[in-house]
């Protein structure tokens, strides 16, 4: 759990919120916590380029001049972040690429 | 061999026995049994080993499903090969016809077989990339040709395949 302070909002005058901020405790879901997670795809020395550039396409709904980049920060950098956002979506897309047989991690943002 | 697009189909024709083989041994070739190594090629963690919990969750739950769809990847391609098991005369050249609608299968079968075939040998980056060794001095080096045919068949496939 971690709490916010959140200040009131003076109106019309009256400053009562402002002279006395209330503390709030927000709640943050799990979710919430888990945000972003990153989807990583690494390089092999198989899976060829232009099938790679294809599997982004298919399963990341990339362009073509898209996935290509991707495709090639994989070949050049080893690795490429394809996908930020919450935990359970990227989970699908590692299965997808998985189904793809190419190397994908789910990872923690830093 | 030639191989060309017609209508919705992919033909390899002017298969010579050789390489007829080699394409009968796609099935067999997918088969990660006893060899570690392509297993865990295959079926990877989806992420650093520390995520315990997401780890043991994919084992139990999305592993079975891949190998459901690498299975029945694996089925297509083998009814297609059923087709170089006619009756020709021994030695002679054959066709196969491969519809494009089981593209995909071919595509996942084809690296499913590559991979595995790496992973069993332990090919380096360096010979992965020497498309020109030869010739076929063991059974290792038999593997290398198949990995790179098996990869000129994909590039074809994917070639054929984009866009439709």
């Amino acid at each position: 759990m971690i709490c916010h302070p959140r200040s009131g909002r003076a109106s019309h005058g009256f400053t009562s919120a402002v002279e006395n901020p209330a503390l709030e405790q927000e709640t943050t879901t799990d979710e919430e916590l888990d945000l972003p997670w990153h989807v990583v795809v690494h390089n092999d020395p198989i899976n060829l380029m232009s099938y790679v550039t294809m599997v982004f396409q298919k399963v990341l709904g990339f362009s073509r001049d898209k996935a290509e980049k991707h495709m090639l920060e994989v070949h050049q950098k080893g690795r490429s972040v394809v996908w930020s956002g919450v935990r359970e979506r990227g989970e699908l897309y590692v299965q997808q690429l998985h189904g793809y047989l190419l190397l994908a991690t789910l990872e923690r943002s830093h | 061999m030639e191989i060309r697009r017609q209508g919705q189909s992919l033909v390899i024709s002017e298969l010579d026995p050789f390489l007829a083989e080699l394409l009968r041994q796609i099935p067999e070739s997918t088969r990660t049994d006893g060899i570690d190594a392509a297993e865990a090629r295959i079926f990877t963690l989806p992420a650093d080993a520390k995520e315990t919990e997401l780890c043991a969750e994919w084992k139990l739950y999305v592993e079975p499903e891949l190998r459901r769809i690498f299975e029945t990847a694996t089925e297509t391609v083998t009814a297609d090969l059923a087709q170089l098991n006619g009756k020709a005369k021994p030695f002679a050249n054959c066709s196969l016809r491969i519809p494009i609608a089981h593209a995909d299968a071919w595509l996942s079968a084809l690296n499913q077989a590559r991979l595995t075939i790496a992973a069993k040998y332990g090919f380096t980056d360096g010979e992965l990339c020497d498309h020109y060794r030869s010739p076929l001095g063991s059974r290792r080096d038999l593997g290398l040709f198949q990995v790179n045919f098996y990869g000129f068949l994909q590039e074809f496939i994917l070639q054929e395949t984009q866009g439709t």
